[in-house]
Formats: structure tokens, C-alpha cells, sequence
């Protein structure tokens, strides 16, 4: 093509990919709906420590400890107890039902056993099909139980005290002192939504020019394929600003989320982010045959995105494998920043190798996605 | 049915395209297949062939869209292979689907091309361009919600805007009104009259005829070219006209010529019938137990083009297809 890079042509891109993008209502629509919905559905709707489970309780002794306990169980905010069942088999039918989350047997022996120290049982039925619904609460319960007879027993039972732990262990939850989903979840969204939108959005931005036809008209004229390329991708960067600041607005304002870091490394950083996964959707435009297609790449990009990036399950819990796969997305790297600066309040020497990890991406990427657009139709 | 000619082009004037052998596969099958083109400059050249014969393969192998698998040859001047870019620079090129953005108007596709191409004063080359093409009432109409007519316009008024020396027009008025397509014309013959060079691809035998030169193409072979009467003539074809007062009588004589053999073709034109030969004296015999029929008057012409096209591929579908 023509010798030289120009500007006045890029800008002709840009200002064209402009104009459409205003026309286009779905499209629009899309850029400002899928954060929205995204952040209600995350922010809000998901939580990774549900309190007020219900709980049935099925006391077979009544005694000042059995009421201590409950009374416990309830002050704990993790149990509801929204049954008492009178048999066993009535208790059974609670938690097979869904109707509880738990059952709490408190044999008909228990006080009496206890004033013995015979250590009785205290038998926790969880329905355990999903482990992080039940997780939190079985820890707490054990704790709690320990605290609450620490109370009771008194005078002559205070030798059955549960012994004190021979070792003080202080535990600081740092950066989330109250252990938040929202603080680790709406940090991360913003990766989530850029990845999702801004891939799709340059995917399809390049396959409605094939499928129009227009591309072979684009093809015709004197405009070099780095042209093209940045035409469709520096309008949507300032897209992703876009959806960013509305992202983090409703962080800090809706969600609390601290911003501890500095804003200006964020926006620095997101730069890099964006033009990765626009990298990303030009090159996924330049194999997808129509728009159809390149949705699905976008799935299939999308999944991996957020399930091994540490965004919905912890990265380090993750098998190695999975790990290394993870380590290959731009998400991974931007969830450790983006958490980094806003929570801890990282600065550039902290984030520096996970800047330099989404860096080779994108000079990855783009060398790839430009030697994949063709000048010609064959 | 010939309409006026303009000026044709210097005799001696020098070829804008030149190419040898173009030859270009999709797959197993050969969609062109050793064409050869010569185009003096100042010339509208007329590329004619039945749907899928390759006409547009040709013209995008012409202005670089696609890559020849064999063959050789320069487009104004410069290598088609290696030096593409430069073509593009002086090609007009409308594609046979519009291809210009329906979400933007008229001005907005002009000033977006006027842009790519670094014209010097984009906003002066829209007016005048908008101006010349007669396309200011609806600058600011989206191009999607454009009729067939003017979107073929706005797609001519694009080609045109940066002046190059050759435009490449890719059935330009298919599903466009008759006015409009006699306008169109009218504009193609002023710019060849300018001295750019036109290679158009059409299915109208009328549009044929008003070129100064025409090529025939069926499964991407040339078939035929030159002058539309050396066309004819090199054809080959013998033509009778046979005209009757009665309508019945044509339409019987049409379904009894039909499958003699000599006769290959029998086209009923109204109350006339075109009947038709490659042979002179095999066709004269099978007419002849019909010659003498009163009320029939039969007389020997020259074939018309559309005839000719006719033969051209019947033959050619028994040769390859
Ligand atoms: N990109 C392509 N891939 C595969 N086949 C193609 C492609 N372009 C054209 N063809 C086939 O090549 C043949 C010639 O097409 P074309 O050049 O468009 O013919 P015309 O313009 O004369 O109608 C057709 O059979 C068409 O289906
Ligand atoms: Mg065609």
C-alpha cells in the first residue's frame, strides 16, 4: 500500500467508526448495559458468605446449654432456625426437601452427658451440595460452640471448659478487615466487563465490514492495514475509559470499594488492558467469517476469561495447569493490578510484573492480528 | 437498437491494461482461465458473460484485490502483481454489491473517501463532487435509505471524487431504472470523453452497444472481442427473420423449428421470430419444407448481439460446462 503511515487518513477511520457506533442503538445500548448489569448482578446478587441460612432444630433435651446454643446459633447471623422438627425422620424430610440448609440434633441425652464430660455429641447436618454455601457457617458454629459453653459452664463445671489453645493466634485480615465479597468483586468487574465488551466490540466491528461488503471497498483504497487496525481500535479505548469510570464511580460510591492507590497508574494501566483485548477482537475479526462466528470466539475467549483468572474462584486454588492457562490471559494480570491499586494501594514497582506480563500480550497479539489482515480478498 | 456513438478513442493510443494469461482457481474449479485484455486509453470497454463466468474475478485480479494464480500484465502501467498499491491510487473501482457504509449519508461516505485517498481539499471535493453527480438535495440522507438509482450515484460519485485513469465498474446498473441507466450512461461517455478509461461489466445488450469495445467471458474463457460488428461477424451466425400477420402461426412455426437440427436457436421477438445457425447451408436446408408457407415472409439478417451471446454460450456450456 501507500509508502506511509498517515494521520489524516487515521483520523478518517476513527471519525467514521465514531459516526457509526452513535448510529448504531444496539450497539450503545450494549456499552453502557453491560456494565450496569454486570454490576448489579455482581455486586449485588452474588455473595460468597450468605448469612441467615435456614436452619431446623431438632432438640431432643432442653436445657439452659441447648437454649444457649441456639441463642448463639442466632445472634451468629448465619443461622435462621425457621423449623422444629419433632422426629427424626421429619428433619430428614427438611433437608432432602431444601426446605433448611441444616439440622441441628441435640440428643435427648445431651446436658446430662456434658455435666459428665462425656463429651456428647452435637450433630450438624449440612447439606453440603454446595460446599460455599456451608462453609462459612460450619466454621463459625465450631468456634461458636466453644465460646458460648465456655460461659455455662461455670463453678463446679468449669474444669469441662474447653482448654485454651496453647498459642495466641492473631489473625489480621488485611485490605478486607470485614471480609467483603463486593471489595475483591467490584475491583475485578472492570477487567470482567473491558474483556467481555471490548473484544466483542472490535470482533464485530471488523466482521460487519466483510459482511457488508464494505471491507472490498476499504480494500480498494489506499489505507494500510496498521490504519485500519488503529482506526478500530482507538475509539473503543476511549469506550473502555468509559465503562471503567462508570465501573469505579459505582465502586466507590455504591460499593465502598477503598481507593487506596493512585488513579492515574490505574488509567495508565488500563490503557494497555483495553488495546490488549482489542488486540484480541481484531484478531478474532480476522478469522471469523461472519458475526456469528466471532460471538462465539468471544465466548470462547470470555469463559477461560473469567473462570481461570482468579475473578470467580481463587487463583491459588487452582490446579497448575490451570494456573499456567491463567497466567496467559490479560485478566489474570489486570484483576492483580486493578485489586492491587485500589485495596492495597500498590504503586508502579509492585504492579511492574504483571504491567509487563499484559505488555507482551499486546505486542503479541498485534503482531499477529496485523499479519492475519489481508490486503486482498483471496 | 444501436444508439449514437461518441468519439472512439485514437487508434494509437497506449493500453491501460495489458494482461496475459490471467488465470485464477477457488478450489478445485478454474473461475478464470487464461485471459488475455488489451484496453487502449480513453476506451469503454464492455466485459459481457452469463452469471459466475468471471468477470469479477477478473476485475478484482485488475485492481489487486485478488492475487492471480498464473498470468502476467500491467494496469496502468504498473505490475498488477507487485505493484498494486500504485494501482490502487488511480482505480476507480465500483463493486458490484454496494459497498460504500449505509449508516452514513452521502456527505459522510464522500468525506470518508475523500480522506483515504488524501485529497487535498476533502470538504471543496465533496461539494463539487456532490455538485457534479447532482446529489446535494440528499447529502445528508443515510446511503441504506437510498433507492437503487441513487445509490449507484453516490457509488460512481466515490469512484470518480480522487480522479484516477481508470474506473472499473462492476454491473453498475443492475436493478436500476431505465432513466437512470441512460443517465449513468451518459456520464460514463463524458468521462471516457475526458480521457478515463472505462471497463464495465453489464447483461444489457443495449449498455453492450454503447461501448466502443466489447469481451465475452463464459466459464472464465474469453470467448469473443472487438468491436461489437466484428463480434457479430466473427460469430459465424446465420440469421433468418421471419415475420406472419398471425401471432399462431409464429408461435406453431417456433415449436416446429425448435428441434430440427441445423437450426440452433429460435427466439420469438413478438410477431417476428429469430431463427438461427451456425451452419449457413444446414440451417438453409432445415428451414426449407417451410420457406414457401403462405402468409410467412422470411428474409436473411445480420444476428443480433443478444443472438450472438446466446450461441457463444450454448456453445461454450457443451464445450466445459
Ligand atoms: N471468494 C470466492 N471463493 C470461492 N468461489 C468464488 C469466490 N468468488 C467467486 N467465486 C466463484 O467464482 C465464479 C465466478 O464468479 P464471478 O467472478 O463473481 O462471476 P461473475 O462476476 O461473472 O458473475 C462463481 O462460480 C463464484 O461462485
Ligand atoms: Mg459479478
Amino acid at each position: 500500500m501507500t509508502a506511509r503511515f498517515s494521520f489524516s487518513r487515521l483520523a478518517a477511520m476513527i471519525r467514521k467508526e465514531f459516526i457509526q457506533m452513535r448510529r448504531d442503538r444496539l450497539t450503545f445500548a450494549m456499552m453502557l448495559g453491560i456494565p450496569v448489569m454486570q454490576l448489579v448482578l455482581f455486586g449485588y446478587a452474588i455473595n460468597s458468605d450468605p448469612k441467615h441460612l435456614p436452619t431446623a432444630l431438632f432438640a431432643q433435651d432442653n436445657s439452659v446449654f441447648t437454649r444457649s446454643i441456639v441463642k448463639g446459633m442466632e445472634n451468629s447471623d448465619y443461622f435462621d432456625i425457621v423449623a422444629k422438627p419433632e422426629t427424626a425422620a421429619e428433619a430428614d424430610d427438611l433437608i432432602r426437601t431444601g426446605k433448611v440448609q441444616f439440622v441441628l440434633q441435640i440428643p435427648a441425652d445431651f446436658s446430662r452427658e456434658l455435666q459428665r464430660g462425656a463429651r456428647p455429641k452435637l450433630l450438624l447436618d449440612a447439606d453440603a451440595t454446595d460446599p460455599a454455601a456451608t462453609g462459612n457457617a460450619v466454621a463459625g458454629i465450631q468456634l461458636l460452640t466453644a465460646q458460648v459453653l465456655n460461659r455455662d459452664l461455670e463453678g463446679p463445671l468449669a474444669s469441662l471448659r474447653p482448654a485454651p489453645d496453647p498459642v495466641n493466634l492473631v489473625i489480621h485480615r488485611r485490605y478486607n478487615a470485614e471480609g467483603r465479597t463486593e471489595l475483591n468483586i467490584v475491583p475485578g468487574l472492570i477487567g470482567v466487563i473491558l474483556t467481555m465488551t471490548m473484544i466483542i466490540f472490535t470482533a464485530l466491528a471488523m466482521t460487519r465490514e466483510v459482511e457488508r461488503g464494505t471491507m472490498e471497498n476499504l480494500l480498494t483504497m489506499p489505507v494500510r492495514p496498521f490504519e485500519v487496525m488503529m482506526g478500530k481500535i482507538l475509539p473503543y479505548i476511549i469506550v473502555g475509559y468509559i465503562q471503567a469510570a462508570v465501573v469505579l464511580a459505582a465502586a466507590y460510591w455504591l460499593f465502598d470499594v477503598p481507593i487506596a492507590g493512585s488513579l492515574g497508574l490505574l488509567a495508565f494501566v488500563l490503557f494497555f488492558f483495553v488495546a490488549a483485548n482489542l488486540a484480541v477482537g481484531f484478531t478474532f475479526s480476522t478469522l471469523a467469517r461472519n458475526q456469528l462466528q466471532a460471538v462465539q470466539m468471544t465466548i470462547f475467549f470470555f469463559l477461560p476469561s473469567i473462570l481461570l483468572s482468579g475473578f470467580m474462584f481463587p487463583f491459588r486454588g487452582m490446579p497448575h495447569w490451570a494456573q499456567w492457562l491463567g497466567e496467559v490471559l490479560p485478566l489474570t494480570h489486570f484483576l492483580r493490578i486493578v485489586r492491587g491499586i485500589l485495596l492495597k494501594g500498590n504503586g508502579i514497582s509492585e504492579i511492574a510484573p504483571d504491567l509487563l506480563a499484559l505488555l507482551a500480550f499486546l505486542t503479541v497479539v498485534s503482531i499477529v492480528s496485523l499479519n492475519r489482515f489481508r490486503q486482498t480478498l483471496d | 437498437m444501436s444508439q449514437t456513438h461518441h468519439a472512439e478513442p485514437a487508434a494509437d493510443a497506449p493500453l491501460i491494461i495489458d494482461v496475459q494469461g490471467l488465470t485464477k482457481s477457488f478450489g478445485e474449479t478454474k473461475v478464470v482461465d487464461g485471459i488475455d485484455m488489451q484496453v487502449a486509453e480513453g476506451e469503454i470497454y464492455g466485459f459481457l458473460g452469463p452469471n459466475g463466468s468471471g468477470k469479477t474475478t477478473t476485475i478484482r485480479m485488475l485492481c489487486g484485490l485478488l492475487t492471480p494464480d498464473a498470468g502476467a500484465g500491467t494496469c496502468l502501467g504498473h505490475d498488477i502483481i507487485s505493484d498494486s498499491a500504485k494501482i490502487k491510487l488511480k482505480v476507480g473501482y465500483m463493486t458490484q454489491r454496494f459497498s460504500l457504509y449505509e449508516d452514513l449519508s452521502i456527505r459522510e461516505n464522500l468525506a470518508f473517501v475523500a480522506s483515504i485517498y488524501g485529497l487535498k481539499k476533502p470538504k471543496q471535493a465533496v461539494r463539487e463532487t456532490l455538485e457534479k453527480l447532482g446529489l446535494e438535495t440528499r447529502a445528508n440522507q443515510l446511503a441504506g435509505a437510498l433507492s437503487g438509482g441513487w445509490k449507484q450515484r453516490l457509488a460512481l460519485a466515490a469512484a470518480i471524487m480522487h480522479e484516477p485513469k481508470l474506473l472499473l465498474l462492476d454491473e453498475p446498473t443492475a436493478g436500476v431504472d431505465p432513466k437512470a441507466r441512460r443517465d449513468f450512461w451518459d456520464e460514463i461517455h463524458q468521462l471516457a470523453d475526458n480521457g478515463l478509461t472505462v471497463l464495465v461489466s453489464t447483461h444489457y445488450m443495449d449498455e453492450a452497444e454503447r461501448c466502443h469495445k466489447i469481451c465475452y467471458l463464459a466459464y472464465g474463457k474469453l470467448l469473443a472481442r472487438g468491436t461489437v460488428n466484428e463480434v457479430i461477424r466473427q460469430s459465424g451466425l446465420v440469421t433468418w427473420l421471419v415475420s406472419s400477420n398471425s401471432q399462431r402461426q409464429i408461435n406453431r412455426l417456433a415449436r416446429e423449428l425448435a428441434d430440427r437440427s441445423g437450426v440452433e436457436m429460435v427466439a420469438p421477438f413478438g410477431a417476428t421470430l429469430h431463427v438461427s445457425g451456425a451452419n449457413d447451408n444446414a440451417l438453409e436446408a432445415a428451414v426449407a419444407p417451410w420457406r414457401g408457407e403462405a402468409g410467412l415472409d422470411w428474409q436473411k439478417v445480420e444476428p443480433t448481439l443478444e443472438d450472438v451471446f446466446i450461441h457463444m454460450m450454448q456453445g461454450a456450456s457443451d464445450n466445459f460446462g
